[in-house]
């Protein structure tokens, strides 16, 4: 009796298991779709897709798009494809991710090993960055930029991210280190270890998962920002995203589509190799960061 | 002049003073123990002596320097904390070296320093695994490793043995006390557990709500509390305290309670003090720890004065090496230490032995002992 029925639970546990799979497997397919139609679409001839079918494979594969996009696609006014802007991106993004990271930590490390009067009014003050929108600051940030003399530069749009960045990363890092067990950093002042030493060699070490999960977010962010691309840069200095914007958005002759596709999973692959690198650091930090171990 | 001097040393928080006024010398070499329930203040004298608290008014002498606002790593102290506090991204090796690498010591004589402590503490096999490798007692005796690398003028404990099972305890409890036996040097060391502080101290300070409620010898302490609450809080089982009538015999004086039953129970007193005499005719509280009142046989044979009175059992608690007998006197649950083999039974009398000079007395308003 009790054989069967343990018999049939697994039965019923089999099928509802079967289903759960299927209904998954239909929602991957339907987010996968639009990366579907752009890849496909990117290594075919125009001429294909202006004739209709949008979700067919290409009977000509060609990588003339892709060639395009990168190198000779006309972007504004200069037929230069988005390779420079690509450049533009990266040489803004690394050392605003950078900064903001290492802010961030020693941020986190000082609002919660080196404890001061009224730090957790700072903190609070300093998480506004992470809710006031953005487009609150265009104004007075164009004032800033242009009083330093970094009006249209990309140290400009560096330093932009940066003060964006310094609220989550402080948050990321200061949630972190709350958990971080305080006795080591005494034993380390009693072994003669100073500010500086201690966070190099005793908390850096241990902070491999939140400085992944502040990374990927930061890049994410920064790369994927268009408002202030758009606002703080201008013409050749101008981010891949804007650049992308102007190459999809351009108003005379054939739209290109191929070109257009190609161009936006260019602009694309950067974050998405990031997470795929990274990714899996990804949760296991979020949960360090948030749930005592 | 001490090895150790806190002189007069306070601890305010904001308006709230948590420390009131600590005052203790240490000897070199001696091994004090500050012990006290949570809270009491123990911790925070342990860290104001090693820096890592601010002292709010006093001072603290290590050799006649004084250590106010002196950085923690100029103290010449080492201090083994109650996580261990083992740096998770270093191998062992690297725990025990990062101290001397701070302080500038070559590598070659670190080297010789980590060979001659592993081999001490018989951490040679873990000094290239990572903490997080070992079981409790190997971090433990790691940590005590990386103390003594330093070659302090004072080790510091904060609850060392606290995260150990009872057996380890047990054994690094021991091994502590031959370290200190070996390397003489001086030891604070804090506990919340008073047979630790028994065990391990040549001197102990009990503590309680920011003030030292007595410093003495382990015996001090435990033969003659200062108080109620020293003499509640070391001795498991702790001290049978009753409420009793002095009153004045042909002899000098007999304390007077009742037995089980409720009829007079009375116990005399050879030669009282002068102070208690004072209470003739008054309340005292009487104190008896459980292997001063045993059965008639199991007696100290040396003591010179011994009551013996017959009363009912209440409870037997065998444990082996001693069979705890639970009576009432006065009214209330007292606790006999007997042989493992003594024939009692609940329920039944017994002839109980009291130890009259083990006999201590309270004021049952001040609390005090009565001297």
């Amino acid at each position: 009796m009790s054989v069967a029925s343990q018999d049939s639970g697994m039965r019923q546990g089999r099928v509802a298991r079967v289903f759960i799979y299927l209904v998954l497997l239909l929602f991957g397919l339907f987010y996968l779709l639009p990366l579907y139609v752009m890849g496909v679409n990117s290594f075919k001839p125009l001429s294909e897709i202006t004739g209709g079918g949008m979700m067919a494979l290409p009977e000509v594969w060609t990588v003339e798009p892709w060639l395009k996009a990168w190198s000779t696609a006309q972007i504004g006014v200069e037929p230069t494809g988005l390779r420079p802007y690509f450049w533009n991106s990266i040489s803004m993004v690394v050392p605003a991710v950078a900064i903001s990271t290492v802010l961030g930590a020693l941020n986190g490390y000082v609002l919660t090993k080196w404890r001061f009067r009224g730090d957790t009014i700072l903190f609070g003050l300093m998480l506004f960055a992470c809710f006031i929108p953005f487009q609150i600051v265009l104004i007075p940030m164009a004032a800033v930029l242009g009083t330093l003399g970094l009006a249209g530069t990309t140290a400009g749009l560096v330093l932009v991210h940066l003060v964006y960045g310094i609220g989550f990363s402080t948050l990321y890092f200061r949630n972190y280190y709350a958990v971080f067990p305080t006795e080591l950093v005494r034993a380390a002042q009693i072994d003669g270890a100073g500010f500086f030493r201690i966070f190099w060699r005793i908390l850096l070490p241990s902070s491999g998962p939140i400085s992944v999960v502040c990374i990927i977010w930061q890049f994410t962010n920064i790369w994927n920002d268009f408002l202030f691309g758009a606002s703080f840069a201008s013409g050749g200095g101008a981010p891949m995203t804007v650049a992308l914007n102007n190459l999809v958005q351009s108003s005379t002759g054939v739209k290109e589509y191929n070109v257009h596709f190609a161009g936006a999973i260019l602009a694309a692959l950067p974050t998405l190799l990031v997470y795929i690198v990274a990714g899996r650091y990804f949760v296991r930090g979020l949960m360090a960061g948030s749930v005592k171990g | 002049m001490g090895f150790l001097d806190i002189d007069n040393a306070t601890k305010s928080y904001g308006a709230v003073e948590v420390l009131h006024k600590v005052d203790i010398s240490v000897e070199e070499g001696e091994f004090l123990v500050l012990v006290g329930p949570s809270g009491c203040g123990k911790s925070t004298l342990l860290n104001m002596i090693a820096g890592l608290e601010e002292i709010t008014s006093g001072e603290i002498r290590i050799k006649d320097q004084v250590m106010n606002g002196v950085h923690p790593s100029k103290r010449n102290i080492a201090m083994v904390f109650q996580s261990y506090a083992l740096y998770p991204n270093m191998t062992v090796r690297g725990n025990i070296s990062f101290g001397m690498e701070m302080h500038g010591i070559p590598k070659a004589e670190r080297d010789r320093k980590i060979g001659e402590v592993a081999e001490l503490l018989q951490i040679i096999p873990l000094l290239d695994r990572k903490p997080g490798q070992l079981s409790g007692g190997q971090r433990q005796r790691v940590a005590m490793g990386r103390a003594l690398t330093r070659d302090p003028d004072v080790f510091l404990f904060d609850e060392p043995l606290s995260n150990l099972d009872a057996k380890l305890r047990v054994d690094m409890r021991t091994e502590i006390k031959k370290l200190h036996q070996n390397l003489g040097t001086t030891i604070v060391y804090v506990t919340h557990e008073q047979i630790e502080a028994m065990t391990l101290s040549t001197r102990i300070a009990v503590m309680n709500g920011g003030y030292v409620q007595q410093l003495g010898t382990p015996k001090d302490i435990y033969d003659t509390p200062a108080n109620l609450f020293v003499a509640t809080f070391m001795g498991s089982p702790s001290m049978n305290l009753l409420e009793v009538e002095i009153e004045t015999a042909e002899t000098g004086l007999r304390v007077s309670t009742t037995n089980a039953q409720g009829a007079p129970l009375h116990l005399t007193l050879d030669n009282p003090s002068d102070a208690l005499r004072q209470f003739a005719g008054r309340k005292a509280v009487l104190g008896l720890r459980p292997e001063a009142l045993t059965d008639a046989e199991g007696v100290d044979q040396r003591s010179v004065h011994i009551e013996r009175f017959e009363n009912t059992v209440s409870v037997v608690e065998p444990a082996g090496s001693d069979t705890f007998v639970t009576t009432v006197l006065g009214g209330k649950d007292c606790i006999a230490r007997m042989r493992s083999d003594t024939p009692v039974s609940a329920g039944a009398p017994v002839t109980f032995a009291a130890n009259m000079e083990k006999v201590v007395f309270f004021d049952p308003v001040s609390e005090a002992r009565i001297p």
